[in-house]
C-alpha cells in the first residue's frame, strides 16, 4: 500500500517533465514525417516514372535514385545522427535538441517513405495504367488522376507506419541530444536509475503508437473503395 | 479506316507479327482471332500506339502511327476507345468519376461531362448505379461502365480486347448486343480480339486468323467458317470423318438459301438416294448458313453436280 502511495505520488510530481517531453515528441515526429513525406513523395514519383516499366523510363536516374536510397537505409539511425551533426548544424544552428533532431529524422526516413509510396504506386494494376493512356491521357496525368488516387490508400498506410517508426527514432534521437521522451528516459530513468520514469515513458510511447495506428486504419478504413 | 500493310514485330530476336497486311472498313464489326500467343492483341494494341511494330506501314484515320509524335498520337487515341479483358477501372472512383475521366483528362467543362455521361448511363443501362464503386458492380456491370467510358470522346473506332473472356455466357451475350447497339446506332467501327469463335460468329461481319503471328484466313466469316481450308480446319479444331467410297459433296448453303428444301427436291427430281455423311449449320451474324457433305456412287456424281449447277444457287465442291 505504502509503495503504491509513493508511487503516485512521485508520478504526480514528474507531470509537468513528461508532458513537456511528450509535447517535444510529438513535435518531432510530425514535422518529420510532414517533411519526410514531401520528400519521400517527389523521390517516390521520380522513382515509378523512371523504372524500366514507369511511364518515362530512365535507367541512370532511376539507378542514382535507387542506390542513394539504399545507402541511406542502411545507416543505423543513431550513427547517422551522429554522421549529420555537421548538416544539422548548418541548418539549424545547433545539432541538440528539439528542431535539431527534425533534421535527421527527417534524411533518415524521407528514403524509407520513398520506399513505401513507390511500392504503393507500384500495386495498382498497370492495365488501369494502359487504360489511361488509351484514351490519350498525359504522363503528368496518369501520375495525378490515375497512379495517386489509386494508390492513395496504400499511401496512407504507409504514413502511418513511418510515423510509428518516427516515435520510435525519436525516441532513440533523445539519447544523443535530442528532446522529448527518450531524453527524460535516458536522463532520468536511466542515469539516476529512476524505473518510475522509465514506467512513464514506455506507457505514454505505447499509448502515441496506438492512437496513431487507430487513426491511420479508421483513415484507411474510409477512404478505401 | 484502317489500312495495314506488311506489317511485323520482334520482341527481342522473337518475330511476334509477320507480314500482317489487312484493312478495316469504316462502320464494321472485324474479329481478330487467334488462340493465346498468337500475337492477336499485340496487333490491337499497334493500332492506337500502346505497342510500337519493327517494319511495315499502320494508318489509322488517315495518319501513319509509327510518326506520330506524342501528342499527336493522343489526339489519335481520343478518337479510339478501347476496353479490356479485366475492365480496368479505377477502383477508387465511382461510375460517375470513371465514365467522366477522359473528358476530365481532355479539360471538357464540367456541364458537359454531365450531360455525356447520363446520356451513357443510359445507353448501357446503369443510371441506378451512378455513385456505386467499381467493387461492388458485377463483371458484366463493370465491362459496361468500361464501355461508356471508351464511348465517352465519341470515338470512331474501339478496340475490344478479350472484353468478354472473363464473363459467362449470358453475360457476354449481353456485352455483345450493346456492342452491336453501338456500332448500330453510332456508327463506331469496332475491332474485337477474342479466342472464342462464338463471339466472332454472333458479332463480326469480317475477320482476321492468327496463328504465330502469320495470318491464316482473312474475309467475311460466312467464308472463313463454312469454307474452312485445311488450316482453318486445324484451327478450329474439327475433321471431317468421310467415307472413302462414292463421291462425297460438299453443299454450301448462303443465309439466302439455308430455308429452301434443295436436297429433298433434288433426290425427287433426280430419282437418286444419296447418304448424308457430315454437315453443320451456323448462325452467323443472325443469319443461318449451313453447310452438307453427300456420299453418291461415282456415277450419279455428274448428274448431282448438274443439279446444282443449273438449278439451285447452292454452291458445291467435291472432295
Amino acid at each position: 500500500m505504502e509503495t503504491l502511495v509513493t508511487f503516485f505520488e512521485k508520478s504526480l510530481a514528474m507531470k509537468s517533465v513528461l508532458i513537456d517531453a511528450l509535447m517535444e515528441t510529438l513535435t518531432m515526429s510530425l514535422v518529420s514525417t510532414f517533411l519526410a513525406t514531401v520528400i519521400g513523395f517527389v523521390l517516390a514519383i521520380i522513382l515509378i516514372t523512371t523504372d524500366k516499366n514507369g511511364i518515362a523510363p530512365n535507367a541512370y536516374t532511376y539507378k542514382f535514385l535507387d542506390v542513394t536510397i539504399n545507402m541511406l537505409r542502411s545507416f543505423p539511425f543513431i550513427i547517422l545522427i551522429i554522421v549529420l551533426f555537421p548538416v544539422t548544424k548548418f541548418l539549424v544552428g545547433k545539432h541538440t535538441g528539439t528542431f535539431a533532431m527534425i533534421v535527421p529524422l527527417t534524411i533518415g526516413t524521407a528514403p524509407f517513405i520513398a520506399r513505401m509510396i513507390e511500392g504503393a504506386f507500384k500495386e495498382v494494376d498497370s492495365s488501369v495504367v494502359e487504360a489511361a493512356k488509351s484514351f490519350g491521357t498525359s504522363k503528368f496525368q496518369i501520375i495525378f488522376r490515375v497512379l495517386l488516387p489509386e494508390a492513395f490508400p496504400s499511401i496512407i498506410s504507409a504514413i502511418t507506419l513511418s510515423l510509428i517508426i518516427i516515435v520510435g527514432f525519436s525516441a532513440m534521437a533523445g539519447t544523443v541530444g535530442g528532446g522529448g521522451l527518450g531524453a527524460v528516459a535516458m536522463n532520468y530513468g536511466y542515469y539516476r536509475f529512476d524505473g518510475i520514469y522509465i514506467f512513464w515513458t514506455v506507457f505514454i510511447l505505447i499509448v502515441l503508437v496506438q492512437i496513431f495506428q487507430s487513426i491511420g486504419d479508421f483513415l484507411y478504413k474510409i477512404i478505401k473503395h | 479506316m484502317i489500312d495495314i500493310k506488311h506489317l511485323s514485330k520482334y520482341f527481342n530476336d522473337q518475330k511476334v507479327l509477320d507480314d500482317i497486311s489487312l484493312h478495316v472498313n469504316a462502320g464494321e464489326i472485324f474479329a481478330i482471332v487467334g488462340h493465346s500467343g498468337a500475337g492477336k492483341s499485340t496487333l490491337l494494341r499497334c493500332i492506337n500506339g500502346l505497342e510500337s511494330y519493327s517494319e511495315g506501314n499502320l494508318s489509322v484515320l488517315g495518319e501513319e502511327v509509327k510518326t506520330l509524335t506524342e501528342s499527336a498520337l493522343s489526339t489519335l487515341r481520343s478518337q479510339i476507345g478501347m476496353i479490356f479483358q479485366n475492365f480496368s477501372l479505377l477502383n477508387q472512383k465511382n461510375v460517375y468519376d470513371n465514365i467522366a475521366l477522359p473528358m476530365k483528362v481532355w479539360g471538357y467543362e464540367k456541364e458537359a461531362i454531365q450531360k455525356k455521361v447520363d446520356e451513357l448511363l443510359n445507353l448501357i443501362g446503369l443510371e441506378h448505379k451512378k455513385f456505386t464503386y467499381p467493387k461492388e458492380l458485377s463483371g458484366g456491370q463493370k465491362q459496361r461502365v468500361a464501355i461508356a467510358r471508351a464511348l465517352t470522346l465519341n470515338p470512331k473506332i474501339l478496340l475490344s480486347d478479350e472484353a468478354t473472356s472473363a464473363l459467362d455466357p449470358n453475360t457476354t451475350k449481353s456485352i455483345l448486343e450493346l456492342l452491336q447497339e453501338i456500332n448500330a446506332k453510332l456508327g463506331v467501327t469496332i475491332i474485337i480480339v477474342t479466342h472464342e469463335m462464338d463471339v466472332v460468329k454472333k458479332v463480326a461481319s469480317r475477320a482476321v486468323l492468327l496463328e504465330e503471328g502469320k495470318i491464316i484466313g482473312l474475309g467475311r466469316i460466312e467464308e472463313l467458317f463454312l469454307k474452312p481450308d485445311e488450316k482453318m480446319m486445324r484451327f478450329l479444331g474439327e475433321d471431317e470423318e468421310l467415307p472413302s467410297e462414292g463421291t462425297n459433296i460438299r453443299l454450301f448453303f448462303p443465309s439466302t438459301v439455308s430455308y429452301q428444301p434443295i436436297v429433298t427436291q433434288m433426290a425427287r427430281e433426280l430419282n437418286l438416294n444419296f447418304n448424308i455423311v457430315w454437315g453443320k449449320l451456323e448462325k452467323l451474324n443472325n443469319h443461318v448458313v449451313g453447310s452438307l457433305v453427300i456420299n453418291v456412287d461415282a456415277q450419279a456424281a455428274n448428274a448431282v453436280t448438274q443439279y446444282l449447277q443449273t438449278k439451285t444457287e447452292v454452291i458445291w465442291e467435291i472432295l
